[in-house]
Parts: structure tokens; sequence; C-alpha cells
């Protein structure tokens, strides 16, 4: 309707998100990309145009690595979230026959968003730590005789911790695909003569792909840009993209190679979120 | 009567090669029912949202009572709308929903209360004033929508395919209550539909539109006798279209050689001798004839299929060119399995020369 | 039928693994919060097992604990204005989206969505660089901004999908008895899509109340209670921390409690 878009009214609810986009996104973006081409010089930096710090990046065997780990722990983390999340929503969707339940459950999932992400965290530490509840519940059963410190400060302990934090973004998108799947479409396969387990992986499975690739995409990304985990329970080998980017602004100053990795992070995340977008339309599902 | 809406080379392009109407002219009489008719695409929907005001026209006029409102918003016309889902609000009541449109006008309490009052007993639904809309029936939300726009008193009362989302009985039934209300309030009602036997029953006149243009338009009677086109023929009503060629032409009757036979027809076009025509004849004026009875025409085939519906037969028959016609008839009295016509028999077939269409050139239908 | 015995034992096998696989997902999640809560109530200062003694001087504590207070109220300051900032951009960016086609549009969506995945970090360090080389000093509401525009996809999210399940017709009847834009956007519009706003809001509410990795890059010297939570962590682990965590529990609850209230929807 074109007389919307000419009177006063229209053209305020069109200016504030644009004006504030470019003021707070486009802006901010701009001046990293040009902060991330700028030389650091001891103690400040200044303007430049050169790659040296995208260099540092993919050459350093010291960024390489945390590179690599941070992609390594991620992966972890959504496919451990996967695991758990499907056959949980699959549960949800498919199998409990109470809707009262049904409810119940799925809140009890998504709850844990609302409490403070820190406290999540911090929880993990305090059972996974040497002196933790877990180390200490294990003397108390008497199956290990004193404190091991295998379960925290390593990848493993991080790998739990996100998981835990981040499940939620997994169970939401999956439980939204596998509802939107008209029952009668297993029934007509089962009527096709396909069993449970083949009905499944021709039927159920494909269909609520987009939202396996929606949830994929939201753990990995959250994971692959986390800080505060890392810190709290990664101990000394397991710092993240996110720790390292963090250090170039505060100790290190050298906002220029901060930028640059900032960079970095927001073209991986960019990717996946396109290739993720190009799956979900290729499963033909509308939505934001 | 003076004209209340006038349509002048209204058009909406989309795009240069999506083209939703095209160069429509049309003048509505104050009071008239008149129902814009035509298969979803063709454009009819649109014209109805340009009249409107929820679109606007890429090119043309629109007068409302000798005022252009072309370009004008809605909320600025005296027309008034009933959606095809009725579009009540949810969140107001039965009352509140009628009461809506009168707020721009600024009316006292009173007359508000009374006026609400008034359409509502107008649909027979005033004990439904503190319900929601939720809570009524298809049926009764759809009268409160006529409701909530007949309160306004506008000028013109538009209806997006009003029935569609009502059961087959129910919508039979709104028909009448429909025609009656047009009657009743006297305001010009302008109806957009896909339903044929709609747009007969209830409208003063009917517009056919095809591919964003109009086809014909006119009264009921005279689209169902005299369809200008194959295209109008069999989207009113149904029609056997036999490919045929003119043989003779004397005075307002043309003979054609069409299904095998020499026919005789009056045909509304001016046609030449020789002129590859086609043939237009509907199911219910072919009469299956008995031994010794004849009429005008006289087309001689064996029945292909014989299908039931209740009310009666259609028989379908293969002609002596190969060409197929469909009969109508009713079932006898006695019913016996005898008598019922059977596939593969040799049938005679009478149509009278005034009941035959005929067109210019060959269509496949 | 010899097949229905069978059948009918694995369905049941099925299910008895299904149940007891969201048991252990229910303990996953669960079971941790139920240990923060414990030890806030523990007497000793260690984090051991088993527990020794009931006590609140770890909750006695923290009243008399004046950064800790402060820091929340802070919190309070900032995630208030924050959730009514990121709902005045929001709320229009969803209209905008729902309603307008105008080039750029998919660039515009993207952007606007691109927060909830993008990590906070990035998000923080750039509204840094910015407000470091426009000169702006670094406070509590540079904060707000920050959060703001990092909800923004929360609520354009919510909105939009609530925006896009009402019917066209509502505000196009609108707009025929009479309403202006504007009116019909207040009269029918807002009605519909009101559960979804207070929703998102309180959404972004929670999220802004404990959001880390935005808030450490653009804070000045004043503390939110998550900030303040951070930096006594780095300290160590005490119960003190799980006492204001099980606070913290509670009122999450109670907010889900009143989001559930307010976002549901009219029944038939």
């Amino acid at each position: 309707m074109s007389f919307l878009r000419r009177n006063l009214p229209g053209m305020l609810v069109m200016g504030i998100p644009l004006m504030w986009i470019a003021l707070f996104m486009l802006l901010p973006y701009g001046i990293i990309v040009t902060y991330s081409f700028w030389l650091k010089k001891y103690p400040t930096f200044i303007p430049a145009f050169q790659f040296g710090n995208y260099i540092t990046i993919f050459t350093d065997p010291q960024y390489v690595r945390v590179f690599l780990r941070t992609l390594k722990i991620s992966v972890l983390v959504s496919a451990a979230s996967f695991l758990l999340a499907y056959p949980f929503a699959y549960y949800l969707v498919f199998r409990c026959r109470s809707a009262a339940l049904r409810t119940w459950l799925y809140m009890a999932v998504i709850a844990p968003l609302w409490v403070s992400y820190l406290l999540r965290a911090y929880i993990w530490k305090t059972i996974l730590g040497t002196e933790g509840v877990l180390n200490s519940f294990l003397m108390s059963l008497g199956i290990i005789n004193e404190p091991s410190s295998l379960f925290l400060y390593n990848q493993f302990a991080m790998v739990v911790t996100l998981t835990y934090i981040f499940i939620p973004f997994m169970v939401m998108p999956i439980y939204t695909a596998l509802e939107k799947i008209p029952t009668n479409l297993t029934e007509a396969s089962a009527d096709l003569g396909m069993g449970p387990w083949r009905s499944f992986w021709t039927v159920t499975l494909p269909l609520s792909l987009p939202g396996v690739a929606a949830g994929f995409t939201l753990t990995f990304c959250l994971s692959f840009g986390d800080f505060i985990a890392p810190f709290l329970v990664g101990g000394p080998d397991g710092n993240l993209i996110a720790n390292v980017i963090a250090t170039q602004f505060g100790a290190a100053l050298n906002w220029p190679l901060g930028s640059a990795l900032a960079i970095v992070m927001l073209v991986v995340v960019l990717t996946i979120v396109s290739l993720s977008d190009r799956m979900e339309r290729k499963g033909m599902t509308g939505g934001v | 009567m003076a004209a209340i809406i006038e349509l002048e080379n209204i058009s909406k392009h989309y795009s240069p090669t999506i083209i939703g109407v095209d160069n429509v002219s049309l003048t509505v009489e104050d009071g008239e029912f008149v129902t814009l008719l035509g298969p979803s695409g063709c454009g009819k929907s649109t014209l109805l949202r340009m009249i409107g005001g929820f679109e606007e026209p890429t090119g043309g006029a629109i007068r409302l009572a000798d005022k252009d409102v072309t370009f004008d918003p809605p909320y600025k016309r005296e027309v008034n709308m009933v959606f095809q889902d009725y579009a009540l609000f949810p969140h107001m009541t039965i009352g509140e929903n009628v009461a809506y449109g009168l707020k721009t006008f600024k009316l006292d309490k009173d007359t508000v209360r009374t006026r609400v009052k008034d359409a509502l007993m107008l649909v027979g639904l005033y004990d439904k004033l503190n319900q929601r809309p939720q809570q009524l029936s298809g049926g009764q939300r759809q009268r409160i929508a006529l409701a909530r726009a007949i309160v306004r008193r506008p000028k013109v009362l538009l209806l997006d395919e009003p029935l569609s989302a009502l059961d087959a009985k129910l919508r039979e039934q709104m028909q009448i209550e429909l025609k009656h209300l047009h009657e009743k309030v006297g305001i010009t009602f302008i109806m957009v539909t896909h339903d044929q036997t709609e747009a007969l029953v209830m409208s003063d006149r009917v517009v056919v539109m095809e591919k964003g243009r109009i086809a014909q338009e006119g009264r009921p009677q005279d689209l169902y006798d005299h369809p200008a086109s194959p295209y109008v023929a069999n989207f009113i009503g149904t029609t056997s279209f036999l490919p045929g060629k003119v043989s003779a032409l004397s005075g307002g009757v043309a003979t054609i050689a069409a299904g095998g036979t020499q026919i005789t027809a009056h045909p509304d076009v001016t046609l030449s001798e020789g002129a590859t025509v086609t043939v237009g004849v509907r199911p219910e004026k072919v009469k299956l004839l008995a031994e010794g009875e004849t009429a005008d025409n006289v087309f001689e085939g064996t029945i292909a299929e014989v299908i039931y519906y209740g009310l009666g037969l259609r028989i379908s028959v293969t002609l002596a060119d190969g060409s197929k016609i469909d009969a109508d008839t009713l079932l006898p009295d006695k019913l016996s399995h005898s008598t019922l016509p059977q596939s593969g028999a040799p049938v005679r077939l009478g149509v009278a020369a005034h009941n035959v269409f005929v067109f210019e050139g060959t269509v496949t239908p | 039928m010899a097949q229905k015995t069978p059948g009918l034992l694995s369905r049941f096998g099925a299910d008895t693994a299904f149940m007891s696989f969201v048991a252990i997902l229910m303990a996953f999640l669960y079971i941790p919060i139920w240990v923060l809560i414990a030890f806030s109530f523990n007497d000793s200062r260690s984090l051991t097992w088993p527990l020794s003694g009931f006590t609140l001087d770890w909750y006695r504590k923290l009243w008399s604990n004046s950064d800790l207070i402060a820091a929340i109220g802070n919190s309070f300051y900032v995630a208030t204005l924050a959730t009514v900032v990121t709902l005045a951009v929001g709320v229009p960016a969803a209209m905008v989206l729902h309603k307008f086609d105008f080039p750029g549009k998919s660039v515009f969506r993207r952007l606007i969505l691109l927060p909830i995945t993008l990590p906070g970090i990035v998000t923080g360090i750039s509204m840094l660089n910015m407000f470091k080389l426009m000169g702006f000093p670094l406070s509590l509401e540079t904060v707000i901004l920050g959060h703001a525009t990092a909800l923004l996809g929360v609520v354009v999210t919510q909105v939009y999908a609530r925006l896009q399940r009402l019917p066209p017709s509502l505000e196009e009847a609108a707009f025929d008895l009479g309403a202006s834009p504007w009116r019909s956007f207040i009269d029918i519009t807002l009605p519909n899509i009101r559960s979804a706003i207070i929703g998102a809001g309180l959404l972004s509410f929670v999220l802004s109340f404990d959001e880390i990795p935005v808030t450490f890059f653009l804070t000045g010297r004043d503390n939110t209670l998550p900030m303040y939570i951070y930096s006594t962590m780095r300290r160590g682990v005490t119960p003190e921390i799980n006492a204001v965590g099980t606070i913290i529990v509670l009122l999450s609850l109670i907010l889900i409690v009143v989001a559930v209230i307010a976002t549901r929807e009219r029944k038939k």
C-alpha cells in the first residue's frame, strides 16, 4: 500500500532502524575493518594500509593453533548438543502423547536461557574443579582416592560447559522444524511399506535438516566467539580466539591485530550463516 | 439513475510483463448490484481493491460520485469492504467491531449505540453484541462483517468473495440473504466471485473478466443466452463446442456444417459464407429425441458415457464426425435400468435454432 | 496376527529408552542448578561434598556488600533502558521488514539479525573502537547502546514472527473503516502484537541483565552485576557467588512465569 510510504509515520518507521543500523553497526564494522590494516607502533598504533596483521594471524603458529582449537571446540559443542537435542526434540514432537508434558519439557530446556549465562559457566567450574563437587563426591563414594585434575581446565570441561550453555539453541530450531512436518507424511511413508527406521531416514530426518542446520549455526557461532567459559574452565591451554582478541584490547594493547582477528571471526560467522541460509532455503522453510 | 462509480481506462501493471488489470472502463449505477466474475488471476480482486483504495492503479482514473478518488487512501473514501476472511478484529467485541467505523464520524454516544444496534438488527445478530468474533460461527462472522461495513452508510459496498469461506448449504442461504439486504439498504454493491451461480443469482449485472480485461458485461440472462465468446459461454454455465463451417446465409439465419450434419442457427455476429466457426450448445438445451420426434436441428450419434448426478443424467454423445456433445436430461419418474440410456446405444439429439451459439474462429476450450 | 505382540513390545522398549534419555538430559540440565543452590546454604567456605551444615551467612554477607548492591542497581538501570531502546528500534524494524519492499531489504534484514549469531565480542570491540575514535567516554550509557544493538535481533525475530501471523486484511479493514495508518497501528496492530512485544521485552531485559561480552568492552568505571561477579570469580570460587546465583535463579524463574502469563495468547 503505497500511501503508507508517503506519510510521516511511515518515514519515521523506516528511518529509525535504518539510522540505528548505519550508526551502530555499519560504522563500527567499517572502523574495525580500517583498524585491521593499521600498524602497531609501541606504545600506540598508526594508520596504514598493509596486510601484516592478517599475515600474522594465518602464519604465526601461535594464532593458527588457537584458531584450530576454537574450530575443534565449536564443532564438538555443536555435535554434542545435536546428539542430545535431536532425540529429545523427536521425543517431544512424535512420541510424547501428553500435550502438558510436552510443554513442560520444552520449557524446562529453554528456561536455562533465562538464567544468567555467567552463572551457568560458573556452576561447572565449581562442579569440575579439583576441590570441586564432582571430585569430592566421587571420593566420598570411594571411586577415587585423591582429587583428580582430569575434569577441569581442559578441553573436555570446555565442551561440557559450552554444551550445557548453548543446548537450548539446538533444541529450539530442531523442535520447530520437526513440528512443521505433517504427521500424514510419516503415515504415508508407513503406508508405502517403510518401517519406522526407514521412514525416519527417508522422510523425517531430511525434512528436519533446515532446523538442524539452524541449530548447528547458532551453537557453532556462539561457541566460536565465547571467551567467558574458556577463561573459567579452559585452563592455561584453553584460550580460544575470543580470549586472544580480548587480550589484544587489554594487556597486549594491539588494537590493529585484535581488529583483524575480529574481522576473521566476523567473516567465519557470516560464511556459516549464509551457508545455513542456503540450506534452509533448499529445505523451503520460511521464517526470518 | 446516476453513475456512482466510474472506472476510466484503469490499468495495473506490476511490471511490463506482469499485468493485473488492463485498460478497464466500467460505470456502475447508483443502487446497482454488480458482480465481477472470473477465474483466479483474472484481475477481478485487484480491480475491487483499487476501488477500495488498497492498491493504486498505474493508469486511468476512478471517480466516486463524480469525485476523482484514484489516489485517495481507503480511509478517505466513502466505500467499504467486506473482506474474504471477514477481518473482524479479534481483540474487540462484536459491538466494538461494528462501532469502530463510526469513530471517525465523531458522533455522540447515543447515536453510535443506535446505529450499531440498527446494523446488528439488520443482520439479526444484536444478541451477540458483547461476544468476541472467535465465539461466532462462519456465517455469523460474515454477517457481522456486513454490519460493520454497512453501519458507515457507504456510497458503495465492496464484497471480496464474501461467501467463499462458507460451506455449500450456508452459501446458498447467504446468497438470498445478501440479495435481500441489498434491496433493503439500497446501497450499491460490487462483489467479486469466481462462482458463476453466485453471480447469476445475486447480481443485476455481471462483468466477466479474462486476463485483466472485461470479456463481457450484461444482465445475467443476457450473458447466459448470448455469450460473446466461447470463454464466457464456458465460464457461465457449461457448453459443448463443435467445429463448423458456414455453408449458407440468408437474413439472420445461418446454415452451418457441424457435427456431421447441417444445422441452422441465429448468430449474434455477422458471418461470411465459408467461414470457420465454432458452434456452442448448452447440455440443458439438448433434448433426447424419441422415435419419430423432431427438432430444428437433429444430431445423430452414439452414447459414449452416462453420468448420474442425482437430479438427472448427463449423457455424453459422440457424433458422426467424431466431435462430442453433452446432453442433460431429467430422470424419468419411474426409474428402471431398462429405460436408462446405455453406452454404445445410438441416439438422436434435438436442439432449437435459437439455442445454438455461433462464434467466429476455432476454439479449443 | 503374529506381529502384534513384538510390535507392542518394541514400542514399549523404544518408549522406555526415550524416557530414560529425557531423564538423563533433565539431570544434566538441572542437577548443576541444584548444586549451585545447595552450596549457597552450606556453612563451609569450600565447595566440597558432603554438605556440612545449614547457614544463611552467605546471604547476610551479600546484604552488607555495597559494591554488589551498586552493581545490581547499575544492572537494573542498564537492562531497563536497553530494553526500552531496543524495543523502540526493533518494533519499527520488524514493521519495516513485514510491510515494505525496498532495495537492500535483504541486507537490512541480515544486518539486524546478525547479532543473534555474531559473538558479542565483535559487537563489543567494534563499538568500543567507534566510541574511542569519536572521543565518547565509556560509561553505562555506552553499555546501553551496545546492548540495544546486540539485542535488536531478538526483538525483531519475535515481533516479526507475530506480524507475519496477523492477517493483512485486519489493517486494511481498519483503513477501510476510516482509520489513518497511525490510528490503525494503535487500535489494531499494536493490541494484536502486544504479547510478542512484552515477551521480547522481558527476554531482552534478562539477556541485558546478565550480558558480559559487550559490557566487558563498553563499560567505564561502573560495574554491572555480571561484571562484578566475573571479577569476583577471578579471585576464586566462594559460596557468596552461589548465594547471588541462587537469587538470580529465583528471579529468573519469576520472570519466566511472568513472561508465560503475559505472552499467553487468548484462547478461543
